[in-house]
């Protein structure tokens, strides 16, 4: 067969195809389970050599593993599932990593194109169901259109602001011959991501941040997607604005670093949440005024001018007005602000922010991150994450489930790189540590991966701990175990008298975590007193040929601390229950 | 709230129109009139939405607009600058008696008559959308046994074309693969 060009097509079936056009992408692992539709797929499957497939006991999984090898890599995560119920597991994790711009492509079986619309068995339109949760999804019919569809999925997913793709392939696709060409140039004309910003919005941005007496940087994920870690580093010290990071860019500035006032928002520390709401000037970078950071609009930074910079224009302006809104790349925006800054700087130009850094700093002294230890000599859940920061250590990589222990391993866990905090931060998906922990594994094999999972969060998805176990991928768990829903028990406490309706789960009852644990070949291990928490993470951190779960029995009573209650303003924040922060307005 | 018109051109695949309809209606926005239709280029086709919003939330569905893979570009038309179509088919009762009066409306408006029947004409109208309200307005009178209407299109003024320059490609490098993996 030769193609126009005159470059030979290798003759094959459509199922070899999409597993050489996936392979010629770059992929190396995927996470997936067969079925019926994607069966054609999974024969050629075995003989590759260069994908391993990890064949994972639930589809949500394959899904969290996939953003979780993808945040710890940077490179694009791959699942694949059959049709119908396959497909449909998988709407979580795409809805999550649309949330939280995770590279991925997800490929489903489809039935055969000739029974699509029939109601056939195990078919569902999973196209039209992850429209609004996808940046883009294909269905391919014709098997010639599998390479071209896969080299678009794996750009479209990992350039501009990244994003999950679905390509759903029909199983008479699959199975019908065609030949095999890897496109060299693909044709996307509606497709074109402004990496590179504009130079006059550059010098506006310079312009005010010289002018400006109470700046903050306001950094968020797409800083760490960006990979501009360093060279916000760099822009940081050049200048001596302070910085906040959000739940999504733990880790994208040294949290060891004295211009670091944390994170901010709902459960934002004090000097953080003041930082945003007293400046003059925000200059959010790759981050996106999420309701969870400003708290009520109107009143969130109301003295503040804003540079937003962002590779999505559609979120600049969104939610806040952008004085100086600047489309680009937020590696390329940094770099041009340092280059336009340095020049100021010769020319004698520097901004004046002393007394601005003086304030924050005693802000950050009076309100630092802290807990109360339980009277009765119970464990507080901060204190494990603050001796599992300190034991693991910031080379280690977290992956945390959604709640309250999300929250405190956020706080009390040290961060020093990029790519080492990995939650659900957009979606708020409870279930996401172990799968992704898993995902982060098997892309990084060489680094030490926790789970920082909540005893609710953990009976969600823990099934991959048969994965884990027997594809020697040996995670660990911490399993922050307060017995309940915790965050939705703190909501009651605060806000609904104290009614505890539906949050118990019994759990340091049923299920025994250190025998299901076991059950799935993995170790288990208990800690319940103070005294046994560095003993018992020491242990955890010795073994590292085997997954290991460790059920952390904690006071149930603990609550997240600073919170600024839904829909109120960033000023009624609140360090500890009923007591609010006072600030000497005249310092700054 | 106004109400503007956009003109979307989107590559011609199956599925573009759920896309665009779908993100409208979860974004919040309604969308007044909608129409769809092949263009000079057979792999483009062109939608004419109007919708009516204040001016920053038209920024915010036309940046989401833009975000679409398959959309490739959306120009607002200006009302003073561009030419507005919608196509009216109307049933209006008329018997021997009132069919004069129905036949002088017709041909005050310009309009045509398609079809006739022994108690009713159907009469076919185009024009934009004041003026087949002027229409309506006077067939009421006769009686209105049905309507059925197009979506508006709209075209700009002048010798330019909203889509000379968009359709030019961008060939854009293939993810790089080790290497290279025919046959």
């Amino acid at each position: 067969m030769t193609e126009q060009g005159g470059i030979a097509g290798a003759a094959m079936t459509g199922a070899q195809s999409l597993i050489k056009s996936l392979e010629s992408a770059g992929a190396t692992d995927i996470f997936g389970i067969p079925g019926g539709a994607i069966l054609p797929a999974y024969d050629p499957l075995m003989d590759s050599t260069r994908i391993r497939h990890i064949l994972v006991r639930h589809e949500q999984g394959a899904g969290h593993a996939a953003q979780g090898y993808a945040a710890a890599t940077g490179r694009v995560g791959v699942c694949m599932a059959t049709s119908g119920p396959g497909a449909t597991n998988l709407v979580t994790p795409l809805a999550d990593a649309h949330m939280d711009s995770v590279p991925l492509v997800a490929v489903t079986g489809q039935v055969g194109a000739s029974m699509i619309g029939t109601d056939a068995f195990q078919e569902a339109d999973i196209r039209g169901i992850t429209m609004p949760i996808t940046k883009h999804n294909f269905l391919v019919t014709d098997p010639a259109d599998i390479p071209r569809t896969v080299a678009e999925a794996f750009h479209i997913a990992s350039t501009g602001r990244p994003g999950p793709v679905l390509v759903d392939v029909a199983k008479s696709a699959l199975q019908a011959m065609t030949s095999f060409q890897w496109p060299s140039e693909l044709q996307l004309p509606g497709y074109r991501p402004v990496t590179r910003p504009h130079g006059k919005q550059i010098r506006e941005a310079v312009r005010l941040i010289l002018e400006s007496r109470r700046p903050v940087l306001y950094v968020g994920g797409g800083v760490i997607r960006s990979r501009a870690s360093a060279a916000l580093l760099k822009l940081a010290e050049a200048t001596g604005m302070p910085v906040v990071t959000t739940l999504m860019a733990r880790g994208a500035f040294p949290d060891s670093h004295p211009q670091h006032l944390g994170m901010p928002g709902m459960h934002g520390t004090v000097a953080a949440v003041a930082g945003l709401q007293k400046s003059d000037l925000i200059i959010s970078l790759g981050a996106r005024f999420d309701d969870r950071v400003t708290g009520n609009l109107d009143s969130f930074a109301p003295n503040a001018k804003v540079i937003h910079a962002d590779i999505d224009p559609a979120e600049i302006g969104k939610n806040r007005y952008a004085d100086v809104p600047i489309v680009g790349d937020c590696h390329e925006v940094i770099t041009e602000l340092i280059a336009l800054l340095a020049t100021e700087a010769d020319a004698g130009h520097t901004g004046d922010y002393e007394g601005w850094v003086a304030f924050l700093a005693g802000v950050k002294k009076t309100y630092p991150l802290g807990y109360d230890t339980p009277a009765d000599g119970s464990l507080a859940p901060q204190y494990v994450l603050e001796r599992l920061s300190a034991i693991a250590g910031p080379d280690s990589i977290y992956c945390s489930g959604v709640g309250q222990h999300q929250m405190w391993a956020a706080h009390f866990i040290d961060y020093e790189k990029p790519n080492t905090w990995i939650n659900s931060g957009g979606l708020g998906t409870m279930g996401y540590a172990v799968p992704s922990a898993m995902g982060a594994k098997v892309g990084m094999p060489d680094t030490t991966v926790w789970a920082i999972d909540g005893d609710g969060c953990f009976q969600m998805t823990n099934q991959e701990l048969a994965t884990c176990a027997i594809n020697d991928i040996p995670i660990k768990v911490a399993i922050i175990n307060n017995e309940s829903l915790g965050m939705v028990r703190q909501w009651q406490t605060l806000f609904y008298n104290e009614r505890y309706s539906n949050t118990d789960l019994h759990s340091k009852r049923i299920p025994d975590f250190v025998k299901l644990a076991e059950a799935y070949g993995c170790i288990g291990l208990s800690c319940e007193s103070p005294e046994d928490v560095d003993t018992t993470i020491e242990k955890a951190m010795s073994i590292n040929d085997q997954p290991v779960v460790v059920d952390f029995r904690v006071h149930r009573d603990a609550m997240v601390w600073p919170m600024v209650a839904a829909g109120t303003s960033n000023d009624e924040i609140k360090y500890a229950r009923d007591l609010a922060p006072q600030f000497d307005e005249d310092d700054i | 709230m106004s109400t503007h018109t956009l003109s979307v051109l989107v590559e011609n695949k199956p599925g573009v129109l759920a896309r665009i309809a779908g993100l409208f209606s979860r974004r919040g926005f309604n969308i007044e009139s909608l129409a769809v239709g092949p263009t000079e280029h057979p792999e483009v086709s062109r939608m004419t939405i109007v919708v009516n919003v204040d001016e920053s939330p038209l920024e915010q569905v036309t940046k989401q607009l833009n975000k679409l893979i398959e959309v490739i570009k959306i120009v607002e038309l200006d009302g003073s600058a561009s030419i507005n179509r919608e196509l009216m088919l109307v049933k209006v009762r008329a018997d021997a008696q009132t069919r004069g009066a129905v036949l002088d409306a017709v041909q005050l408006f310009r309009a045509k008559v398609v079809d006739v029947a022994p108690d009713a004409i159907t009469i076919q109208v185009t024009g934009n959308a004041d003026k087949l309200g002027d229409v309506l307005r006077v067939l009421e009178p006769f009686g209105i046994r049905e309507l059925v209407q197009s979506g508006m299109v709209a075209i700009g003024r002048g010798s330019r074309s909203i889509s000379e320059r968009s359709m030019r490609p961008v060939p854009v490098p293939a993810p790089a693969s080790a290497t290279p993996l025919v046959g």
